[in-house]
């Protein structure tokens, strides 16, 4: 496969024509936020809507994880316009996330603490106010734990658990804010069409979905 | 022509002559002929009421006549409407048919000579003793050309649509290529009436070039704006112009199959919808080698899953793929990876039905209506503070004035113009220092607005810009499909703020965050429902800040609308002794009766819902709305607590 070069953060990058500018970057070791991304995956979600970067020339800031690399491409992710969206995205995402990393299976390995400490962020929802959710956390299955209440719908375990696995336990549920992550017809985990394959499990980004 | 022309224009000629006598036949009737507008707005006016009184009047009167259903002509503010054709008068047309008013046309016009010119709204048809309705301010100042069936053909009955130059434009079509016939769709100018505007002419451009097996059409009339009904109208009363549109768009991107995505809350629409793909397989219009032109095209209906986020275009797509309404990242644009990743050309049903006028009137006399950038016409639903409501049509470029005062007679009850939000929920709120701005895509959108589906609401001194605001946002806010932080969770903090600053909770700085995050909601949305939910808000604080203000320092409503903010008040000197209207109107007891028996509010159980202002006969007008609440004169307190 034919390679291009760009650069990012002025560093210059080589990587794969086709490749997003979020991949080309990580590999490159440069950190730019996501919490929806899947390599594999052909059509990128983009619904978390941290991954921004500007491009020389283009009038707006992009999600870098939609947008292609390009021969001579120029790539900055650390603008006031990309910092603006991503704290604006990020506290919006700590608005709808209980803070209680202490007792956290995820502490540590968090997407959201990575995300605070590479940008210098609190976990606070800064002008936001906290909109918690009461939901039911789900323990029925033998082998992992979906809790709801600390999803960020980057709907990677849906695509998984669809479109590699096969198994079509996991999908999204309701509108708006009431969206959550659920099986089909809302049955308990541990009475779903769930394979135990436990892919979902270790793609989640958060602690929604930890083993038992 | 060459000789494969020839069966194309032949076949149709003789379908043409067909429908042209019987239309003709309508024209100069023998026996009386009553048309009655029955779409869903007739409907909810009465209409099938009308038709009955109708019917049983015909009958006691021993009249024969031919009643003839049709669509909306879009005067809701006078339906139901009828429109009568006796032998040696003009067709004439009547407003506000009540089974009454119905009863007396038929007994003393068709059983008499009378035309009951009380009830007349005009003649549809030159001649020297009536006057006719194009005189009427609301005919004068419309152009019709989308809407031009409306209520005029009968959407059942094919024919009556070919008698009225429909499939002229398919037949001219098929006798071109299709690289000619996009070339034509781009000489007319045509952009997309969903909302944004896009060339149409290019995107069937794109998708005919773009790379895949399988075209495929898309017809969107989901419409799932409140308030927005002009995509129901045209279905409803003219079927057919959406149908040959498509047909025309399907030859033009060499696809064979489309679909019309319907509302689902629009089963008249569905149902005439069918009809009308029936009647046009069965005449050959539709289906295999249209025409004998060797040309295949088939089209079907699916209905809506009544979500508005799935009118959008990626969500509508994965919709038909039986997929979550959701939509994806553009580009790759569905013109060139649509349906089950194929190029699908998806365009608003409108889009469609000016295609059908284009080809058949040629884009020059299109591209001669409107203005530069934009063209053609466009169709408003009008609604709120306003005298005619209804569908207007008017060339691109009108002013807003024009639109609101001249066609829509302007506001009712001698009240003071506020403010008018286009485009619906994801428009913009324009004030007064705005009315000169022409309706065309650009100059809305610069003013903070956009053309968007259509919906226009004029709002009055009575409406309160922040109410007004939170009301726009709670629809797309709970509209919103849930899969990006930016819509999902920053509309929720916008509709919070403003629901505090109603409540008379907010604080100034509320109004920068409202500013900051509605940009960031801009900037940050995956589709155009998240991009542009902050606009009703973002323009109300560019235009009437001080509104805003008001709320938050001196927690008062200057339209006195929310709530929380403003008390009743029975005034002491206008209060009429001895009625007790508003006391029997209140559902709490919060009134009663004071010394010297005028009537007082007791505060405390008052439930502000307004049943005592309008119980209190006009004549009096002793009830009013005081703002903020602590300029409450004081008044005597109820026997229980005295
Ligand atoms: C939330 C949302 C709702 C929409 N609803 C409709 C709709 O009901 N009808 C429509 O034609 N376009 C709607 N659109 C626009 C479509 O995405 C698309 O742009 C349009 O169908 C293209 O047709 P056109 O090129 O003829 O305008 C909507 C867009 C958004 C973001
Ligand atoms: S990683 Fe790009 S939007 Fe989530």
């Amino acid at each position: 496969m034919s390679k291009v070069n760009l650069t990012i953060d002025d560093v210059p990058v080589n990587a794969a024509e086709g490749e997003s500018i979020l991949w080309a970057a990580l590999d490159a070791g440069i950190y730019i936020p996501n919490l929806c991304a899947i390599r594999e995956r052909k059509s990128p979600f983009a619904s978390c809507r941290l991954c921004w970067v500007e491009i020389e020339g283009v009038d707006l800031p992009a999600t870098s994880c939609t947008t292609p690399v390009k021969e001579g491409m120029k790539v900055q992710t650390r603008t006031p316009r990309v910092l603006r969206l991503v704290r604006t995205s990020f506290e919006l995402l700590i608005s709808h996330h209980p803070v209680d990393c202490a007792r956290c299976a995820k502490n540590k390995k968090c997407e959201l603490q990575r995300i605070a400490r590479e940008f210098k962020f609190k976990l606070k929802p800064g002008k936001f106010r906290k909109l918690l959710r009461e939901l039911p956390v789900d323990s029925s299955h033998p082998c992992f734990i979906l809790d709801p209440n600390k999803c960020v719908l980057c709907g990677r375990c849906v695509w998984l658990c669809n479109e590699v696995q096969r198994a079509c336990a996991l999908d999204f549920a309701f509108r708006g804010l009431n969206t959550v992550i659920t099986t089909s017809g809302g049955k308990p985990l541990g009475e779903s069409d769930c394979s135990a394959c436990r892919e979902c499990v270790s793609v989640c980004p958060v602690g929604a979905l930890i083993p038992k | 022509m060459t000789k494969s022309q020839i069966p194309i224009v032949k076949n149709f000629e003789m379908i043409r002559s067909q429908a042209e006598r019987e239309w003709q036949a309508l024209k100069i009737p023998e026996e009386p002929i009553i048309w009655i507008g029955t779409a869903t707005c007739g409907r909810a006016a009465g209409a099938l009421n009308t038709l009955q009184a109708i019917e049983e009047e015909l009958a006691k009167g021993n009249i024969k006549a031919k009643i003839i259903h049709v669509g909306c002509m879009g005067h809701c503010y006078a339906e139901p409407m009828v429109t009568v054709a006796k032998p040696g008068y003009p067709p004439v047309c009547y407003g506000h048919v009540t089974p009454g008013v119905a009863s007396s046309v038929i007994k003393n016009f068709l059983g008499g000579d009378d035309p009951c010119f009380e009830f007349l709204l005009g003649a549809l048809e030159e001649n020297p003793s009536i006057p006719t309705v194009f005189e009427l301010p609301r005919f004068k100042h419309e152009f019709r050309s989308l809407l031009r069936n409306c209520g005029y053909i009968n959407p059942e009955d094919i024919h009556q649509y070919i008698a009225n130059g429909g499939y002229r434009g398919l037949v001219k079509a098929l006798q071109l290529s299709p690289e000619q016939v996009i070339a034509e769709v781009k000489r007319s100018g045509l952009r997309g009436r969903g909302g944004a505007g896009f060339p149409t002419g290019r995107k069937w451009e794109l998708c005919r070039k773009a790379k895949g097996n399988i075209r495929c059409i898309v017809g969107n009339a989901d419409e799932g704006d409140p308030g927005a009904f002009m995509d129901r109208a045209i279905l409803e009363s003219d079927p057919h112009s959406v149908i040959e549109g498509m047909i025309i768009g399907g030859f033009a991107v060499g696809a064979h199959e489309g679909y019309i995505y319907v509302r689902a809350e629009y089963p008249l629409a569905v149902k005439r919808l069918r009809h009308a793909l029936g009647q046009a397989e069965e005449i050959g219009l539709l289906g295999n080698n249209i025409l004998s032109s060797g040309f295949d095209f088939h089209l079907e209906l699916m209905q809506g899953a009544s979500a508005f986020v799935c009118g959008e275009e990626t969500a509508l797509i994965a919709s038909i793929e039986g997929k979550r309404g959701m939509p994806t990242p553009r580009p790759p644009y569905p013109a060139i990876s649509g349906l089950f990743g194929q190029p699908t050309c998806i365009n608003n049903v409108k889009s469609f039905a000016s295609t059908s006028l284009i080809l058949s009137q040629g884009a020059k006399l299109y591209a001669d209506i409107g203005t530069k950038e934009s063209k053609g016409t466009a169709v408003f639903a009008l609604a709120g503070k306003v005298v005619n409501t209804g569908l207007v049509e008017v060339p691109m470029g009108t002013t807003l004035r024009e639109l609101i005062f001249d066609v829509g007679g302007g506001i009712p009850k001698k009240r003071g113009f506020k403010a008018v939000q286009i485009g619906g929920p994801s428009g913009g709120c324009l004030p007064e220092s705005k009315l000169n701005t022409p309706v065309d895509f650009a100059s809305l959108t610069e003013a903070g607005a956009m053309m968007g589906s259509g919906g226009m609401v004029v709002l009055d001194e009575d409406n309160c810009m922040v109410d007004t605001a939170r009301y726009f946002l709670e629809f797309t806010q709970k509209e919103s499909c849930g899969k990006c932080t930016f819509c999902r969770l920053g509309t929720k903090q916008m509709l919070d703020i403003l629901e505090d600053i109603c409540r008379g909770n907010g604080s100034l700085e509320d109004i920068d965050l409202l500013v900051e995050l509605g940009e960031d909601i801009k900037a940050g949305s995956l589709c155009n429902l998240g991009k542009t939910a902050p606009n009703p808000i973002l323009t109300t604080i560019r235009y009437f800040r001080e509104e805003y203000e008001a709320h938050i320092i001196e927690k008062r409503c200057p339209a006195l609308v929310c709530k929380e903010l403003i008390a009743y008040y029975i005034l002491p000197d206008k209060c009429e002794r001895s009625c007790d209207a508003c006391v029997g109107s209140c559902p709490t007891e919060a009134v009663f009766t004071g010394k010297k028996r005028i009537k007082v509010i007791d505060q405390s159980k008052c439930v502000k819902c307004g049943s005592c202002v309008d119980a209190c006969p006009p004549q009096y007008d002793a009830v009013v709305r005081i703002s903020p609440v602590s300029q409450l004169p004081p008044s005597e307190p109820p026997p229980d607590k005295a």
